[in-house]
């Protein structure tokens, strides 16, 4: 799209005013999906399977139906009526599978049955009083085992055509990539290296569990409160799986307690909406924190084969790379995309890549910032590091010299436009970081990161006061801060201060349809959107302007806020601010408002590069990060303070997924650690503070330049940790998480 | 569930010998009330004994020695202007359990009563020689603290019986204690493996030692074994390897989520000695 309205010289953007939400979130008048009530408000509670994999041969529901305070029983029955849209399929069936088991349950904690009662506890009574037949099924939760021919299947049919033949069923999707011919590649290498790496799921993690409220009517109108990423989803989602017509399904999000891609598809919702259909009242669900482990969707678990050949100058001459994802009991483990993310910041001749998506018995896997980037990348550059190593080559550098930028072919396969992986390492290099002393017993390690970025569906809508003030209508829920980029922006073009911009998140019946935060597209999509609705109303008031001087429109612009001759030749009048028009807008056409609605392309690549020191002890096995820094291209900083929150929080959460956190299974296929004791995130004191450098390569695609950042930054985390835990111990690691345990063991194991 | 708040310990001892189904005290119930909202335990009989007159205090008797009432919280402990001079093991192992608001409610008496063999203060509390009494219909008993658990979850407690007080030891002269826990983090985590050294020394050379470890089997271990290797010794290095080894030699452990049987194994023997130098340290003056 034409970007005529392209800027390099910012009043607003930039600086760092308080978000409109701060004040609310600090005194506790914010509303999250667990503040809203209704009158005659029933409570829900779902009952999940105790089991990895089983046959439902009959659920008995009747002693449940019985108990007094008892309003309403689903089951998959109550989803499977529906004469709307008879026969779902594909993404919404398996959506569908996942809120409600049908003949099967195919995880620890898959729902399987749900009560609506007069309250919380009587609610969670009757789950006891349910009585399920289960035939128990040998079940696998491993990604290697369950492509084994062995392994038990866990739906017949489920592969899509790209699978080749001969694969275990559990294999459901297969994406291969690349160019060149990597086997003359390692043929002209002075060194190959060979290795094998894996990582456990681990959870997003946010604070707030899935909470929300729906009513919905035999008439088949319904309104949905709820914390989401993203509230058309839900509604379109909800809709389908109910059987209503979308449009009748009002959705409003609520504050978000954090969603990191977790919250991007629906488990409670069309629960509550289903029970509150049968009971003909409003009915709250709360996912406690051990549902929000066993029944909502963590990452992938990842096992991957690496071959990278290097010449002893340090240029990568072929790169290969095998990953298996587990995504849990349905297809949409992100192989694909951790296939093409692993070498695409290098500039290659030779590379293959090769991604598949396997299902075993665990939650479906949902998004989790760059959704199956993070593995990959912790394979890649534990080779490229590897080699370094053994050819006595400074990491940066040879980085550096392998580098994609303007016009390279990356590895999946489009040319680059403008980026800014060079810029990223040199800012590293340059960095006080990466040339400081360690100390004995620490070690250093960097990684370099990509992740796509996205554009997406996106509406926006802006309105005038007649006091001068401005309301912006946004369709993204604020994951990260975005309210107030918006209103930089909006403040930007309008030339108004950003206090008089109120930036409201719309309910999806009152603005346009926009996909779900997600893709780190917000700040990029949402704000090119209101930048555009910005520039509508600009163009509005320069009319008005233009008519009540008596010349034509385009002998007007905007100026600081306000209208102004275009010239010397246009007249003489003094200028008009915003307010002033405004003030006169009911007598002189109006309201004034500017819209937009589009699916904005250009998102524009993100590339960063972190530089991390890890200490190790020896007798332990326990690892300190001991100092952290984050270089990432955010293409224009519309708010620093939250692009350095959003580079910070990658790289805690990166900290958390190399060293503690993962999905623990028994024997018995059944999560062992769905607490938060037990799934060990980082506390505050487990971290260092994070510095951060923001690089600035403008994004070609944005009329200020932005790129998201929000995912780019749990890219090199897992890799540049595990570089400088495995110079810090002297031993290679290649599992995920490199708890004390297992590096204790490979000390032992080294000598 | 049958909610007590009785104004004696005979009268609590009586409400427990005459309930039935699950029974629990509720002293800081940050382990009872837990248990009760993830429906691991929903007790039939809940008696509440904070107000029972004086279980709040923390004294110092004449001879030295110290009577911790039953509801003193780890947080009173920390704040108590000379306990922890005396027994800084016994209060750093009580402070290492949760945040600052769980330190607010929990107490010793819990940790023990609660029986997980990962619980921080009792391998401090065995090691420092602390006995408790222990109210019943029958009366009242002493009895050391590493009688009390039996099993994960499990105590030597007949029904009706309950803990009314616990006695720390005279410091006397010349002695340390120390407690060191491993956590994957740095807190808010649950031990892995803990030891608890108390020793008294003759100038350099240790005369009386008490080593104890937690998590690494089903109860509290008080190893006699570790005792010996440094009893008579200056605690050099031949004396903390004795030592490390004697821990790890002692170690019945499990494989689970938390660590593994090597793992623990092994760093018990580390934490033996590094909580041995700080235990030295404190008893010859130093800070530590
Ligand atoms: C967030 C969090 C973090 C924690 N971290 C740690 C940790 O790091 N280390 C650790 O060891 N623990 C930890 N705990 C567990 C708990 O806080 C401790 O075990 C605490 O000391 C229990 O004391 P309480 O007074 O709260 O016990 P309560 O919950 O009141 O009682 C615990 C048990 O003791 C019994 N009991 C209580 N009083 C008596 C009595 N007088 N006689 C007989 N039985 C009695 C009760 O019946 C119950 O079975 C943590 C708990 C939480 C919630």
């Amino acid at each position: 799209m034409a970007l005529d309205d392209r800027k390099s010289e910012f009043t607003f953007v930039g600086t760092r005013p308080n978000r409109p939400d701060g004040l609310d979130k600090v005194t506790g008048r914010a509303k999250f999906g667990a503040d809203m009530s209704a009158p005659g408000m029933l409570h829900g509670a779902i009952l999940r399977s105790p089991h990895a994999h089983a046959r439902i041969v009959k659920i008995d529901t009747s002693k449940a139906e019985a108990h007094k305070d008892v309003k309403a029983v689903v089951t998959r029955a109550d989803f499977a009526d529906v004469p709307f849209k008879p026969g779902l399929e594909g993404e919404f069936w398996n959506v569908l599978e996942n809120v409600m088991a049908g003949e099967k349950a195919l995880y620890d904690g898959h729902a399987v049955a749900a009560v609506a009662a007069t309250s919380a506890l009587a609610a969670r009574d009757a789950l006891k009083l349910i009585e399920v037949e289960y035939e128990v099924l040998p079940h696998v939760t491993d990604v290697d085992k369950a492509m084994a021919s062995d392994a038990p299947v866990i739906r017949e049919g489920a592969a899509d055509y790209s699978v080749p033949e001969g694969m275990h069923p559990n294999v459901v999707r297969y994406h291969e990539s690349g160019h060149g011919d990597v086997e003359a590649g390692f043929a002209e290498a002075d060194l190959v290296i060979e290795d094998s790496f894996v990582t456990e799921a681990t959870h997003q993690g946010y604070i707030e569990p899935h909470a929300c409220l729906g009513m919905l009517g035999n008439d088949g109108k319904g309104e949905l409160w709820c914390t989401t990423q993203g509230h058309w989803i839900a509604q379109k989602t909800c809709a389908a799986l109910l059987g209503i017509e979308t449009s009748q399904l009002r959705v409003t999000a609520s504050e978000i307690g954090g969603g990191f891609g977790g919250k991007t598809t629906v488990f409670i919702e069309p629960v509550a909406l289903a029970l509150s259909r049968k009971a003909n009242r409003p009915v709250k669900l709360v996912m406690t924190r051990s549902e929000v482990f066993r029944a909502t969707g963590p990452t992938s678990s990842a096992s991957m084969d690496i071959k990278i050949g290097m010449k002893k100058d340090g240029t990568i001459s072929a790169a290969q790379g095998v990953f298996r994802l587990q995504g849990g009991a349905f297809p949409g483990a992100p192989g694909d995309m951790t296939a093409m993310c692993a070498f695409a910041p290098y500039n290659l001749t030779n590379v293959k890549q090769v991604g598949y998506d396997v299902m075993a018995n665990r939650p479906k896997q949902a998004a989790y910032r760059a959704p199956g980037a993070p593995m990959g990348a912790f394979a890649v550059e534990s080779v490229i590091d590897e080699l370094c190593k053994k050819l006595d080559l400074d990491p940066v550098d040879v980085r550096l010299k392998n580098a994609a930028y303007e016009g390279t072919k990356a590895s999946y396969g489009p040319r680059y436009e403008r980026i800014g992986l060079v810029e990223t390492l040199e800012a590293a290099k340059a960095h006080p970081h990466y040339s400081a002393p360690l100390k004995p017993g620490q070690g250093r390690g960097i990684s370099c990161g990509f992740w796509f970025n996205h554009g997406g569906e996106t509406s926006v809508s802006l309105s005038l006061s007649e006091d001068g003030s401005a309301q912006l209508m946004v369709g993204t829920p604020d994951i990260g801060g975005s309210r107030a980029s918006m209103a930089l922006m909006a403040a930007e073009v309008l030339g108004i201060p950003y206090e008089n911009i109120r930036v409201t998140i719309a309910d999806t019946a009152t603005l346009g349809y926009n996909d779900v935060s997600h893709g780190s597209r917000v700040t990029y999509a949402s704000g090119l959107a209101t930048i555009k609705a910005a520039n509508h109303a600009v163009e509005k008031l320069c009319e008005r302007a233009a008519a009540s001087w008596g010349i034509p429109t385009d002998a007007v612009k905007w100026e600081n806020g306000c209208a102004v001759p275009s010239g010397p030749n246009a007249g003489d009048f003094d200028p008009r601010p915003l307010a002033d028009i405004t003030a006169h807008m009911g007598s002189t056409g109006g309201p004034i408002s500017g819209h937009f609605e589009a699916t904005p392309e250009g998102a524009g690549v993100s590339f960063g590069t972190h530089i991390v020191d890890a200490e190790v002890d020896p007798e332990t096995g326990k690892t300190a990060i001991t100092r952290y820094t984050v270089v990432q291209d955010a293409g224009k900083a519309i708010h620093p303070t939250y692009v350095e929150g959003q580079y910070q929080g990658g790289a805690a959460q990166g900290i958390g997924w190399a060293l503690n956190e993962e999905y623990i299974y028994g024997e018995d296929g059944r999560l062992q650690n769905s607490i938060f004791l037990d799934y060990r995130i980082p506390v505050a004191s487990d971290l260092p503070m994070i510095d951060t450098v923001i690089v600035e390569v403008p994004n070609p695609g944005h009329p200020f330049g932005v790129r998201g950042v929000g995912e780019t930054g749990i890219v090199p985390p897992l890799a540049a940790i595990a570089n400088a835990v495995s110079h810090a111990a002297g031993v290679r690691m290649r599992q995920l998480p490199m708890s004390p345990p297992r590096i204790l063991a490979a000390l032992k194991d080294n000598g | 569930m049958d909610y007590h708040s009785p104004a004696s310990f005979a009268e609590a001892s009586a409400l427990a010998a005459n309930a039935t189904g699950i029974t629990r005290f509720l002293a800081g119930g940050t382990d009872v009330l837990v248990q009760l909202r993830s429906e691991l335990v929903t007790p039939d009989t809940l008696i509440d004994i904070k107000k029972i007159e004086g279980v709040s205090d923390i004294t110092k008797n004449a001879d030295g020695s110290w009577t911790i009432g039953v509801a003193a919280t780890g947080a009173e402990m920390s704040e108590h202007p000379e306990l922890g001079g005396d027994w800084p093991g016994v209060v750093e192992a009580m402070d290492l359990i949760g945040s600052t608001q769980v330190q607010g409610r929990a107490t010793l008496t819990g940790n023990l009563c609660n029986g997980s063999p990962a619980a921080d203060s009792v391998p401090a509390m065995a090691a420092a020689g602390v006995t408790v009494t222990v109210t019943g219909p029958e009366g009242t008993r002493e009895v050391a603290v590493e009688e009390i658990p039996t099993g994960p979850g499990k105590t030597s407690l007949s029904k009706g019986e309950l803990v009314s007080a616990v006695h720390i030891p005279a410091r006397g002269e010349d002695g340390g204690d120390a407690y060191l826990r491993f956590i994957p983090r740095t807190e808010m985590d649950i031990a892995v493996v803990g030891v608890g050294v108390n020793l008294r020394l003759d100038g350099d050379t240790v005369t009386e030692a008490r080593v104890s470890l937690g998590a690494v089997a089903p109860t509290v271990l008080l190893v006699e074994d570790c005792a010996k290797a440094i009893i008579g010794s200056t605690l050099d290095d031949a004396a903390l390897d004795a030592l490390a080894a004697a821990a790890s030699a002692a170690c019945n452990p499990i494989d689970d989520k938390r660590g593994t049987i090597a793992f623990r194994t092994e760093v018990a023997g580390v934490l033996a000695k590094r909580a041995a130098k700080i235990a030295y340290a404190r008893a010859k003056g130093e800070q530590a």
